[in-house]
């Protein structure tokens, strides 16, 4: 008997919580996938990131009201249509932003960390303004509800299962892309090597204001998806940024195996110390390993040795 | 292990790898004391990196540093320039808003520690000695202008004397003169050949001009292996040399 | 007397500096301004003091810390402990169940005083603590970052996160820490009521002079070689630990000064507002003192201070009459402040007394004062390698 519990009964635990970090595994992926790109490929600090999640969350919220008020028999329907839809409202929205400020600031990561800091909290008061200041949930299908009984003790929610699944079939897709497509390889040839790609044709500008959207775009998946889990409220951007940020610094910022490992691990660590500990102590304990272990080892997990 | 006492710098079996390319390969080198030592080679050789091994910069993955039979190997930079080594990098490296005679002060090896500063003074001692430096690289003139507004050789220049008010035995001189006038060149030549009276100098230069008026000995270094060395006379007769750098 | 003029009164604009400002805080405040607003901006001031560190932290030696409420947090919860415990002697706790520890501590059905609690009964601890445990967290975290060379973004994130985790810890230790309601109810210290009108009076002063002689501190220690070896680390890092200079060091040395500034804000705060609590100390109010720096003018010390006070008394005057309309307006600050006028207030004063007042009055003698004007005119992308 482990702190009361035996040791079935333990299992069980851990199966669940891991299961339940697994869903918060995804959004912390998809928020950091955003980001290390961004960061990684501009040299920008999005500290707004968080508030394009929360976009994309509102959007699928905005959907499912509209649906409800018209047209409720397209219930079932609506959710994957919304999730699209999250996309593209976040990465045009993220074209904009790129166009009037955050183009002035590459490879100025001190001052875009200010001026998105100060982007975020017009977002979340325009949230508040437009959508009122308490959480909100989107009326989800009936296809989400529910649960899978594993076993009898076990039991995993179906929305975290689709969360999971649409992480999955994201991250695959942006490294498919980043990796084996045209564009992905503009994008990374911008990014080692910004002179010699414009003289080589690339039009840099253009693929910078395509990356950053792209990374809100993800966001505004991540959101989405984030409305299965939890409600919505004008500040849940922010609850999310710290630590996805710890996650991007962790996992190196250099390869996608580090931000997916980081992620698991961070999601993880507080999904289960928060069983064992209560509710923020939990979260306490995992960012301070997650601070100490930065400080012995401050290039995180996967960096490699480059020369200067 | 041997422990070569009579070189001032012994360079053994370096070897440095960078994700499995060798930039340097073990390579050996011995530098005398009041020697000058020019290095050169075609881009990639792996000079600059062989100058970043020896003040800290880099570390390599093989092989051992000894100056003054200390190694230097494993040690931080500053701990390196403490123990009398100086580096003057290619791009000329001063402190822009502070003026010739601060950029001086500041590499005067006193008050290096934050205590030191706090209590740090001006003395006439010190001051004494920058305009000894500042003579030796023709700023005197310039003492109060701010580091910004000198001229790309002065910069150089500057950069020399701040290395000389370190006091160091051994210097290293990446391409002092590049981007300096023919007038600029000769001047940098003789105040090069002054200050090797007690120390030892390693020099990367390009231009071959010259490397004939200042070298005492020429390593030629090529793909991070040593290719040849000798006098400047042998270097420029050296079939292996002529093929790989200097031509016909 | 040279070195009282020139080092510590910071020379002509220094002294003149401090001089306007000693006028303005302890005459012009106080006699403009009713007592409720004199303590208000008692308590904007204090604000000035992590201002005052930022300044020297991030405008001086390049080192952006986006983690200063946790050392404002633990010098102001130092502080607000002392006080809580004179607050709850068994006399006047005689109602609850264990008569004689802090009410939240009853809530939470404890017993007795927690082990950590116990030194702060002590005022001299008290006081001791406020400079000390700043100064002790600053080392640790500034040995374990600078010796490692992390610096720039990964350096703000990990004050970010580490400010997180402060106030997430209090947050959720309602037992020892007070929680999110934070600690309340402080009433005297050492016998002396700080609750009454004339103690709030006496309390602005003594933060009005403790500012003013942090200012002279400052700029004493700017004065000499250390304001140049600043200068050169902000600029030319690596050039620095060539000419023999253990670059961590110096960084450690300012990083603790500021966290020691920070921390006698934390407590003036706590003496003059009367309670503390995490959402005080965590990353919001840290990167809203940032911006009083960015507003002031990064690296003049006393265009912080004015920083300090006016987005403070702006907070005030709009979240009263438009609430909604404040946090536009911040967001707006801080891009406009990036975008538009990175130098701040001292920048703008600077451009005034150089040209636009030159400008105006053409017969106005040339006054040659040797304006660190490199400083100002530094914009955003030095040092900002991540």
């Amino acid at each position: 008997m482990i702190f009361g519990y035996s040791l079935s009964d333990l299992w069980s635990i851990f199966v669940m919580q891991s299961f339940s970090g697994l869903s918060l595994f995804s959004v912390l992926l998809l928020m950091a996938l955003g980001l290390t790109i961004i960061f990684g490929q501009m040299g920008v600090v999005n500290l707004a990131h968080g508030e394009f999640m929360a976009m994309g969350a509102y959007t699928v919220y905005l959907c499912s009201t509209i649906v409800q008020r018209h047209c409720p028999s397209l219930t079932p329907y609506y959710f994957l249509v919304a999730i699209v839809l999250a996309f593209c409202v976040c990465s045009l929205f993220g074209l904009l932003v790129e166009w009037s400020l955050i183009r002035f600031l590459y490879k100025r990561p001190l001052d875009s960390l200010l001026a998105t800091w100060g982007l975020s909290l017009i977002l979340q008061q325009s949230f508040r303004s437009i959508f009122g200041a308490r959480e909100v949930t989107p009326v989800l299908p009936n296809w989400l509800m529910g649960a899978f009984n594993v076993t009898s003790t076990i039991q995993l929610p179906i929305n975290g299962v689709f969360v999971m699944g649409l992480t999955l079939v994201l991250t695959l897709g942006i490294w498919f892309f980043l990796y084996h497509s045209r564009i992905g390889l503009n994008m990374r040839a911008t990014v080692e090597n910004r002179v010699m790609s414009g003289a080589a044709g690339i039009n840099t500008k253009l693929v910078d204001r395509f990356t950053f959207s792209l990374g809100c775009g993800i966001a505004g998946v991540a959101g989405a998806a984030f409305t299965t889990i939890g409600s919505t409220g004008p500040d849940s951007g922010s609850r999310y940024i710290v630590d996805s940020f710890l996650v991007v610094v962790f996992g190196g910022m250099t390869r996608l195996v580090g931000t997916i490992v980081s992620a698991f691990g961070i999601a993880q660590g507080q999904s289960i110390a928060q069983f064992f500990m209560e509710g923020t102590m939990g979260k306490v304990m995992i960012l301070l390993v997650v601070v100490v272990i930065l400080m012995i080892r401050p290039k995180g997990l996967f960096a490699s040795k480059i020369r200067s | 292990m041997s422990s070569n006492t009579d070189f001032l710098l012994s360079i053994e079996d370096l070897t440095v790898s960078f994700d499995g390319f060798k930039a340097v390969d073990s390579l050996n080198l011995y530098v005398d004391r009041g020697e000058l030592r020019v290095i050169i080679g075609p881009n990639g050789a792996g000079k600059t990196t062989l100058l970043d091994m020896i003040c800290g910069k880099t570390r390599p993955t093989d092989g051992s540093i000894k100056f003054r039979n200390q190694e230097l190997v494993g040690k931080t930079e500053y701990a390196i320039v403490r123990a009398g080594v100086g580096r003057k990098f290619q791009t000329p490296s001063i402190y822009e808003n502070l003026t010739v005679f601060e950029n001086l002060e500041i590499s005067y090896p006193k008050g290096h520690s934050v205590l030191g500063c706090l209590m740090f003074r001006r003395t006439s001692e010190i001051v004494e000695r920058v305009h000894q430096i500042a003579e030796e690289i023709s700023l005197k003139e310039f003492l109060d202008l701010e580091g910004a507004f000198l001229s790309h050789g002065q910069k150089q220049w500057l950069e020399i004397g701040m290395l000389l008010m370190q006091e160091p035995e051994l210097i290293m001189l990446d391409e002092p003169v590049a981007g300096m006038s023919t007038l600029e060149r000769e001047q940098t030549a003789e105040l090069i050949k002054r200050i090797c009276k007690d120390r030892c100098i390693l020099v990367i230069e390009h231009d071959m001009e010259f490397v004939s008026r200042i070298a005492h000995k020429v390593t030629v270094l090529h793909l991070g292996k040593l290719l040849a060395e000798g006098t400047m006379e042998e270097i420029r007769n050296n079939p292996k040399v002529i093929d790989v750098y200097l031509g016909h | 007397m040279n070195i009282l003029y020139n080092r510590i009164l910071g020379g002509k604009t220094g002294a003149r500096g401090l001089l306007v400002m000693a006028i303005v805080l302890l005459i012009g405040i106080p006699c403009a301004l009713n007592p409720f607003w004199v303590n208000l901006v008692g308590k904007y001031l204090c604000f000035a003091f992590t201002a005052l560190g930022l300044a020297l932290l991030w405008g001086r030696a390049g080192i952006l810390s986006l983690g200063q409420g946790l050392f404002f947090g633990l010098g102001g919860y130092c502080m607000a402990m002392f006080l809580k415990l004179e607050a709850s002697d068994p006399i006047s706790t005689k109602i609850q169940s264990t008569p004689g520890i802090p009410d939240f501590m009853d809530w939470n059905q404890l017993k007795h005083l927690p082990a950590l609690w116990v030194p702060f009964k002590s005022l001299p601890f008290s006081l001791f603590a406020v400079v000390a445990l700043p100064t002790l967290v600053a080392f640790i975290v500034g040995l374990a970052m600078f010796k490692r060379r992390v610096g720039g973004v990964y350096f703000a994130i990990i004050t970010q996160a580490l400010a997180l985790i402060f106030s997430l810890g209090i947050d959720g230790n309602q037992g020892y820490t007070g929680g999110r309601n934070g600690i309340t109810d402080l009433k005297t210290m050492w016998g002396w009521d700080i609750r009454t009108r004339h103690a709030q009076y006496i309390l602005y002063f003594a933060t009005c002079l403790l500012l003013l002689l942090s200012v002279a501190l400052l700029q004493w220690l700017l004065s000499g070689k250390m304001g140049k070896m600043l200068s050169a680390m902000r600029e030319r890092e690596d050039r620095l630990r060539f000419s023999g200079y253990d670059v961590s060091m110096f960084k450690i040395f300012v990083f603790c000064v500021a966290a020691v500034l920070s921390g006698i804000g934390g407590a003036l705060f706590v003496l003059q507002v009367g309670f503390i609590a995490p959402s005080l100390v965590g990353i919001v109010p840290s990167i809203e003192m940032v911006i009083f720096v960015a507003i002031g003018g990064r690296a003049s010390f006393f265009g912080v201070i004015y920083g300090a006070l006016l987005v403070n008394a702006g907070k005030s005057l709009l979240s009263d009459a438009f609430p909604q309309a404040w946090l536009f307006c911040m967001g707006g600050l801080f891009i406009g402040v990036v975008m538009l006028f990175p130098n701040g207030l001292a920048g703008g004063w600077d451009w005034w007394c150089k040209k636009a007042w030159p400008y105006l009055m053409p017969a106005a003698k040339d006054r040659s004062v040797k304006q660190p004007a490199a400083e100002f005119a530094e914009v955003s992308t030095k040092g900002q390698n991540p």
